[in-house]
């Protein structure tokens, strides 16, 4: 039973996508149980691999008994281990979340809405298990255009914002194929594995340098680098709010795991070091990810569009991480995949939660928010404490890493950005905060001179409110927890030779 | 210089459709186009990988025959036979292709029930009109 986990992990959702709307064309209500339950079995598919990944190293399983070189292998390793646990996780937390957001916003829809959920995630874990470049081009276009349909779902401008998606989306998986075609001609393989045995001798050939180049690009679309990120505020804005909860928070992280399985695993990091000044250029890049992601979140009231950009500034974290080709570098930027993750998700969670309740997303809406939904608003506190890189939460320890790994490249403008990157997000938040905490009851403008008012208790349904608190405990607890997983996990999925 | 571009030429107009389908994604305004110009671009790639996989003088399709009795390995020439994995790849990439356009239409239809117009210039127009009244609004 466990040899077959790896194929559980893909499976469940798989079949569970295409058996949802036959399920619902009867029972409706049982569309949501049975995804529930088809999300499940990865997590504990992905739980099981991550242990045996940790007890007795990397694996592969052959689909359908073919060896790796001609037949497709999932290869389990321990970055693709740590992330299938994360996609699992915060797939099933965010299904639960869903529950009132679809009830309201697509009664009657609920078998397709359960169909694309269960299709994307499975298009995200297959991304992050597979072994194989034109598989891991299939996975990515079945999330991308599972995406598609549930981000058209969405609010006034949703379709136009779609639309851009599919063209410029379309233009990255297009440029990642035009990579796999250019090293299959080279080299005859589409096996990770056997590329990187096969690749070393080729590295001065035309033909990879250019693959490469079509790579990267079309990953740093997918992932919103600047400034290939203009999509992204868009499409994650106007999503329903159970979609952006879903698709914001892994879809940059599952493109910049690609990133880090490019550069690291398919070319030997000593390609990207002496043949193309690609770190630099990402480096700089993400200085100016980092820096316009911040200013573009300052000028914004809206605060689901303010965490959009947001998301620009934390892509730029992870591949300043990446770029600066240092072992603390590295494993902050992996440490950062998973916190960020996270945080993202927990904030989106709570802009759910609290636009459920009727609330708008403009600032001066939080005013006292803090009575009405104290479980809700402290949730925020704990991220916005973690996105400013305060101790006890998670987002220090990953900023810590980054730094260290900016400081032992030398990159001083890289670590003077990162600093003041965690000064612009305590602004960011902090006047959030204050309008909900420290505002006076009534704002003074309604002519409520001394009255106290007294404001009822609103919290959201527990649907919502237990995937916010467990997030937010994970955020807690992932921060004294760093240390732990570095040394077990992440320290083997950074290469040897930094 | 022309026999170089016409022993490749293949490849020349793989470049070429792909930027036409560029331009038309960057550069025209109407929603139509922009998702011909993608069907362009993707049918270019498609073009590509198909040549990679022809190989010239006499080659043919990789259907491998016993003698009579229907036993019996030949030594196999790879110079005989094409290459069959690209162009397999490749019905993957025209599924997904279909995928994409399929979409894409349908988003389309979204976008003319709402505003009545494929052309982005009148969109946009008809968005800053309705968000500078809701301003005006509250």
């Amino acid at each position: 039973m466990t040899d077959q986990l790896p194929a559980l992990i893909i499976i469940a959702p798989l079949l569970g996508a295409f058996l949802t709307p036959v399920i619902g064309w009867r029972y409706r209500h049982l569309c949501r149980p049975w995804a529930l339950m088809m999300l499940a079995v990865p997590v504990y598919a992905s739980i099981g691999s991550l242990l045996r990944v940790i007890s007795s190293g990397p694996f592969g399983y052959n689909l359908g008994g073919w060896a790796p070189p001609w037949g497709i292998e999932y290869r389990i390793d321990h970055l693709s281990a740590l992330m299938l646990v994360l996609i699992a996780v915060i797939g099933l937390l965010a299904t639960i979340n869903a529950k009132p957001d679809v009830a309201t916003e697509m009664r009657g829809k609920e078998p397709y809405f359960y169909t694309l959920l269960l299709l994307q995630i499975t298009g995200l874990m297959g991304i992050v298990i597979t072994g194989d470049l034109f598989n891991i081009f299939v996975f990515l276009e079945i999330c991308s255009l599972s995406g598609y349909g549930l981000i058209a779902h969405g609010e006034d401008g949703a379709p136009m914002a779609t639309f851009n998606y599919i063209i410029i989306g379309t233009i990255g998986a297009s440029f990642y194929l035009l990579g796999v075609g250019y090293l299959y001609m080279a080299t005859g393989s589409l096996n990770i594995a056997d590329l990187a045995t096969i690749l070393p001798d080729l590295y001065h050939s035309k033909m990879i340098l250019v693959g490469f180049a079509f790579f990267t690009t079309g990953v740093a679309i997918k992932m919103g680098l600047f400034p290939l990120h203009f999509w992204m505020p868009d499409a994650y804005t106007t999503a329903p709010n159970s979609v952006s909860t879903l698709i914001a928070p892994l879809m940059t992280k599952v493109a910049a795991y690609l990133l880090i399985r490019i550069m690291f695993t398919l070319f030997q990091p000593n390609f990207t070091i002496s043949i193309v000044p690609v770190a630099t250029i990402l480096g700089w890049l993400a200085v100016v990810a980092i820096i316009v992601g911040g200013i573009k979140a300052l000028a914004q009231t809206d605060i689901k569009r303010m965490v959009t950009y947001i998301m620009v500034a934390e892509v730029g974290y992870i591949v300043m991480g990446i770029s600066v080709m240092n072992r603390a570098g590295l494993t902050g930027a992996i440490l950062h995949i998973v916190n960020d993750a996270c945080m993202i998700f927990c904030l989106f969670l709570v802009i759910g939660a609290i636009s459920y309740k009727g609330h708008g997303r403009e600032i001066y809406h939080f005013q006292n928010l803090n009575k009405k939904m104290p479980y809700t608003m402290a949730a925020f506190v704990i991220v916005a404490l973690s996105m400013c890189g305060i101790p006890p939460a998670c987002g220090f320890f990953s900023k810590w890493y980054l730094i260290m790994g900016t400081i032992a490249a030398k990159q001083w403008v890289f670590a003077i950005t990162l600093l003041g990157s965690s000064l612009v997000n305590a602004v960011l938040f902090f006047r959030i905060i204050e309008k909900a905490y420290l505002a006076p009851p009534g704002g003074g403008t309604h002519g409520h001179d001394h009255e106290e008012e007294v404001i009822a208790r609103d919290e959201a349904p527990a649907s919502m409110l237990i995937p916010i608190i467990i997030t937010a405990a994970a955020i807690l607890i992932l921060g004294p927890l760093s240390g732990k997983i570095i040394e077990t996990v992440i320290q083997h999925a950074v290469p040897a030779i930094f | 210089m022309l026999e170089y571009i016409l022993a490749k030429y293949n490849y020349w107009i793989y470049v070429v459709l792909m930027m036409i389908g560029l331009y038309a994604m960057m550069g025209k305004r109407n929603l139509v186009k922009k998702l011909i110009g993608m069907n362009i671009f993707q049918t270019s790639i498609i073009l590509f990988f198909v040549s990679m996989g022809v190989k010239k003088g006499g080659a043919t399709v990789p259907i491998l025959m016993g003698d009579s009795h229907g036993h019996g390995e030949q030594l196999i020439q790879v110079a005989d036979y094409l290459n069959p994995l690209p162009h397999v790849l490749m019905l993957t990439a025209i599924v997904v292709s279909i995928a994409t356009t399929g979409v894409a239409l349908a988003t389309l239809i979204l976008i003319y029930k709402r505003y009545h117009t494929l052309e982005e210039d009148e969109i946009l127009a008809i968005r800053k009109e309705a968000s500078a009244y809701k301003t005006l609004g509250t």
